[in-house]
C-alpha cells in the first residue's frame, strides 16, 4: 500500500473510508501519554503471564529470556501490570 | 496480599495464544477495561471471525481513519444496529458459501456494542436477532453507562450511580432504576447459550467466548468492563474492580446452556458491597442507609440466581 | 423468451427483482409497498430463487441488515415506503458513503401526520440530500425495468453507490398493467453476477466504517459527491445497453411534444401519464404546451434539463411534496436553481398537487397549463401554489 500524506486528497481517500491494513493504529505511538512507567526486577518475575494478560494495549510481551517485558512505544502507564503483579517485581516509576 | 484468580490461572495466561488481534496504539484510557475485553475476545476467537461494531467507545478509539485497530474483518455502521448488521453480516457469508461465492468454512460473524448500543437503544434489533436465530454471537462490554459521549446514565447503569445526566446532588442520590439484566432477557428469548463475564477472569471470559462461537444459533455474553474515566477510579484499579463486582455478588459469573443456570466462578461468601463501592468515585456521595439498599437487593437477587442454579433444568430434561 | 404479463406492478417488481438473483433480501412491511417484499418472499418459500430472506423486527434493521450483507459482497435488496423510510434515515447516508450497492424499492407515500397512506413524493424529498441514486418510475414496465437495470448500475465498479426507484404508492403498486418481462437468460446475459470491490473477509482484513475527522471529512464528503455525479455515464451507459437489447429507451429527461411549445409542464411518477393526455387534449385545442417527465432525480441531470426548457416561455414544474416555510416546493426549488444561470430560462411556477393520494386529473392539468399561460402574461405572486386546496 503505497504511503499517502495525511491528510489526503479527496481522490487518495479511499473509497467508503475503508481501511485496507489491519492494525496500523500501531503507527501512532500512544506512549507518549504516560507519566509513570513499569520497571520490571527480573529477581521477583516468576514469568506467569499475568501482567501480559491484564494489559489493555496488549503492549507487554516476553523477551528472549522469558521474562514479560512492556513495549514502551505504547505503555500508556495505567499501573495495571504493577498493580496485578503478585510477587511485586513490577514498580510503576515516575517520568515517560 | 489480594485475593486473586484461582491458582490455575496463574500460570495459565503465559499460555494463552500470543497472537493479537486489536493492535497497541488504539486511543482507548489508560486501564481501559473493556479495550482489555476486547483483545482477550479476539484472542478467543481467532482469525475466522467477522466483526461488527456498534458506534462507541471502542469503535471510536480503534478506527481514526486511515488507521485501525483491528486485525479482524470489521465493520461499523451505527449505533443501535450492530444487532441488525450482524444478522445481514450472517445471512450474507451463509448464502455466498451455499452459493459456493466464497469458501466452504466456518466464519463466524460477532456483533458488540456498548451498554448504551445494547441494553437501550439496540435492544430492538438485539431481540429481533436473537429471536430469528441467526447464527451470532453478541457480546456486550458493559461500562455501565454512555462513556464514550461523556458519561451517561444508560439502562445498565447500576443504581446509586452518579452520572452526568442522573448525578448525585442535594435533591438525588444517582441513578432511581436498578440495573436492566439483559442476560435474562436473552434467556428468555431462548438463546442456546448466554454468560456473564467481566475481563478480571480473562480465562472464564475467554472460555465462554469460545463456547459461544461453537453454537450454531444465537449466543450472547454480557461482560462487565471496568471504566476508570467514567467510574471515577485510579486506572491501575480497573482489574480489581472487576473482581470486586463479582465477589461481592453485584456481577455474578454465570452461563445458562440450554437453559440450566450454573456459577462459573464459585464465590463461597460474598463480600460486602461496601468493598466495591468504597473504590470508585461515582458512588462516594451515597449515604449508609443508601448502601444498605444496595446490600439487601444484591443480596436478593443473588438468591434469585441460586434459585435458578440449583432448581432450574435444563430446557432439553423438560422434554417428554 | 420476453413475456406479456397482466400483473399487480408490486408483483412485477418482485417478480423482476427475483430474475436479478438477489442474494440477501432484508424488508419490513407498510403500505403500499408490503406487496414487493410479500412477493419476493413467496418466490424464496417456491424455491424460485435462493436467497436469505430476513424478516426483519423494523426498517432500520432492514437497511441495517442490507448494509451488512452488502458488505459481504452480497447482492442486497429492500423496499419500503413513507415512515418506514425515515426510520431507515439514520444509515440512508451511511450506506451511500461506505459505497454499498443496495437497491430499494420505493412506494412513494406521504409523510404522516395525520397518518395517511396514500401517494405523495415527501417520503423521497426527505432523503434528496442522502448520496443515493433515484430514479422514478411512470408505469410498471418502466417499474420491472428500472429494477433490472438498478442493479448493474449501482454494482458497476465505477458507481458502487445505492439506488432507489420509486413507484407511486397505490397509484403504481397496485394497479395491475400489461408488463413484459425479459426471461431469465436475457436477464443474466445482461446483469453480470455481483463482483464486489472489497468484502468482510478473513481472507482480505480491512476495517469498513472508519471515523472521520475533520481533516478529512471534507474530502470524504467530496469524493462521495463526485461519485453521485459521475454515475450519471454510468446510468446512460446502461440505459443504451437496454435499449439495445430490450428495444426499450430510457433518458433522464423524456420529452413529449415540447417541440416549439410555448408552456411545459415537467411532472415526475405516475401522473406523468395523466399529463400526457392533457397536453394531447390542449394541443388538439392549439394550445402551444408540452411534457417533460423527469426520470433521473439523483444525479440531477441539469444539462439534459437545460436543453430540454430551451425556447420554452413558462415551465410549470409539478411537485408532490411541500417544503414547508421554503421559498419553492422540492422539485421547483431544484429546477430554479438548476435554470437559475441560463441567460432564456423560462419563467417558472411551481404547483404542488396530489397531496396525500389526492387524484390528479387530465382537467387538473389542463387548468395549469392554463395557469402557465396566464403566468405569462401575469407573472404570480407566489413563489409557489398547492393547487386546488379548498379555502382562499
Amino acid at each position: 500500500m503505497a504511503d499517502k500524506k495525511w491528510p489526503e486528497t479527496w481522490q487518495e481517500f479511499n473509497l467508503g473510508g475503508m481501511v485496507f491494513s489491519p492494525g496500523n493504529a500501531c503507527e501512532y505511538h500512544t506512549g507518549s501519554w504516560r507519566d509513570q512507567r513499569p520497571v520490571l526486577d527480573t529477581s521477583k518475575c516468576i514469568k506467569c503471564g499475568i501482567c501480559y494478560i491484564f494489559c489493555p494495549e496488549g503492549c507487554i510481551s516476553q523477551d528472549a529470556d522469558g521474562y514479560f517485558v512492556a513495549d514502551l512505544d505504547y505503555c500508556k502507564g495505567c499501573g495495571i501490570c504493577a498493580h496485578e503483579c503478585w510477587p511485586g517485581a513490577i514498580t510503576m516509576v515516575e517520568g515517560g | 496480599m489480594s485475593i486473586i484468580v484461582e491458582n490455575f490461572d496463574l500460570y495459565a495466561p503465559r499460555l494463552v495464544d500470543k497472537e493479537e488481534y486489536f493492535s497497541a496504539g488504539h486511543r482507548a484510557c489508560q486501564g481501559c477495561g473493556e479495550a482489555l475485553a476486547i483483545r482477550l475476545m479476539c484472542k478467543a476467537l481467532g482469525k475466522d471471525t467477522v466483526i461488527v461494531n456498534a458506534t462507541g467507545c471502542m469503535e471510536v478509539v480503534s478506527s481514526l481513519y486511515p488507521t485501525t485497530a483491528w486485525k479482524l474483518p470489521w465493520l461499523h455502521v451505527a449505533f443501535p444496529n450492530a444487532a441488525s448488521v450482524g444478522s445481514g453480516v450472517e445471512a450474507g457469508l451463509k448464502v455466498l458459501r451455499r452459493k459456493g461465492r466464497i469458501a466452504d468454512r466456518d466464519i463466524k460473524t460477532v456483533s458488540i456494542g456498548g451498554d448504551g448500543g445494547t441494553v437501550d437503544i439496540g435492544l430492538q434489533a438485539l431481540s429481533g436477532a436473537m429471536e430469528r436465530g441467526h447464527d451470532l454471537l453478541y457480546v456486550c462490554f458493559d461500562n455501565e453507562a454512555y462513556m464514550n459521549t461523556g458519561i451517561q446514565r444508560s439502562g445498565a447503569t447500576p443504581f446509586g450511580a452518579s452520572t452526568t445526566t442522573e448525578p448525585a446532588g442535594s435533591a438525588s442520590f444517582g441513578k432511581k432504576a436498578w440495573k436492566k439484566n439483559v442476560a435474562e432477557i436473552m434467556v428468555a428469548h431462548n438463546v442456546p447459550y448466554v454468560a456473564t463475564a467481566c475481563h478480571s477472569y480473562p480465562l472464564d471470559f475467554m472460555n465462554k467466548v469460545k463456547k459461544a462461537v461453537k453454537v450454531k444459533g444465537p449466543s450472547y455474553i454480557h461482560c462487565l468492563s471496568v471504566c476508570p474515566t467514567g467510574w471515577r477510579l485510579p486506572p491501575e484499579q480497573c482489574i480489581k474492580a472487576g473482581r470486586m463486582a463479582v465477589q461481592t455478588g453485584i456481577f455474578p459469573l454465570y452461563e445458562v446452556e440450554d437453559g440450566k443456570y450454573r456459577m462459573t466462578i464459585e464465590t463461597r461468601e460474598l463480600r460486602p458491597v461496601e468493598e466495591y463501592l468504597k473504590l470508585q468515585g461515582r458512588f462516594r456521595h451515597l449515604s449508609e442507609d443508601e448502601k444498605k439498599v444496595i446490600q439487601e437487593r444484591v443480596n436478593q437477587e443473588y438468591k434469585k440466581l441460586m434459585n435458578k442454579v440449583e432448581c432450574l433444568p435444563s430446557w432439553s430434561d423438560l422434554k417428554e | 423468451m420476453t413475456k406479456r404479463a397482466g400483473m399487480e406492478i408490486a408483483f412485477a417488481a418482485a417478480e423482476a427483482v427475483a430474475l436479478c438473483k438477489p442474494d440477501v433480501v432484508a424488508a419490513y412491511p407498510i403500505t403500499p409497498n408490503t406487496h414487493i417484499p410479500e412477493h419476493l418472499s413467496d418466490i424464496v418459500a417456491d424455491g424460485r430463487i435462493d436467497a436469505e430472506f430476513i424478516c426483519v423486527e423494523s426498517e432500520h434493521s432492514a437497511l441495517s441488515a442490507c448494509c451488512g450483507a452488502s458488505a459481504t459482497g452480497a447482492r442486497t435488496f429492500t423496499a419500503t415506503s413513507s415512515q418506514g423510510l425515515l426510520f431507515m434515515g439514520e444509515v440512508m447516508p451511511i450506506v451511500s458513503a461506505m459505497r454499498l450497492p443496495v437497491v430499494m424499492a420505493i412506494g412513494n407515500r406521504a409523510l404522516s401526520a395525520p397518518i395517511n397512506i396514500w401517494n405523495d413524493h415527501s417520503d423521497i424529498m426527505s432523503q434528496r440530500d442522502m448520496g443515493w441514486i433515484s430514479i422514478f418510475a411512470l408505469n410498471g414496465q418502466e417499474v420491472v425495468d428500472m429494477a433490472i437495470q438498478a442493479f448493474k448500475i449501482a454494482e458497476h465498479r465505477e458507481v458502487l453507490l445505492p439506488l432507489n426507484i420509486n413507484l407511486d404508492g397505490f397509484q403504481l403498486t397496485h394497479v395491475v398493467e400489461p408488463i413484459l418481462f425479459p426471461d431469465q437468460a436475457e436477464v443474466d446475459r445482461f446483469l453480470p453476477e455481483y463482483k464486489p470491490y472489497a468484502t468482510l473477509h478473513p481472507d482480505k482484513v480491512l476495517s469498513m466504517g472508519t471515523l472521520g475527522m475533520p481533516e478529512i471529512f471534507t474530502e470524504a464528503m467530496k469524493a462521495k459527491d463526485v461519485a453521485l455525479i459521475n454515475s450519471k455515464k454510468v446510468i446512460l451507459e446502461v440505459w443504451k445497453e437496454w435499449e439495445e437489447q430490450f428495444g426499450r429507451m430510457y433518458e433522464p429527461i423524456e420529452a413529449y411534444k415540447t417541440e416549439g411549445a410555448d408552456m411545459l409542464l415537467l411532472t415526475m411518477g405516475s401522473m406523468g401519464d395523466t399529463a400526457e393526455v392533457a397536453i394531447d387534449e390542449s394541443r388538439k385545442r392549439k394550445v402551444s404546451a408540452g411534457l417533460l417527465r423527469l426520470k433521473l432525480w439523483r444525479p440531477f441531470p441539469i444539462e439534459e434539463l437545460r436543453n430540454a426548457v430551451k425556447g420554452a416561455k413558462v415551465l410549470a414544474v409539478m411537485d408532490r411534496a411541500v417544503s414547508f416555510g421554503g421559498s419553492a416546493a422540492p422539485v421547483g426549488a431544484e429546477i430554479r436553481a438548476a435554470l437559475y444561470g441560463e441567460p432564456d430560462r423560462p419563467l417558472i411556477i411551481n404547483e404542488i398537487i396530489g397531496l396525500g393520494g389526492r387524484d390528479v386529473t387530465v382537467g387538473d392539468f389542463i387548468q395549469i397549463v392554463e395557469k402557465a399561460a396566464q403566468a405569462e402574461k401575469e407573472k404570480p405572486e407566489e413563489a409557489y401554489e398547492i393547487y386546488g386546496v379548498r379555502g382562499s
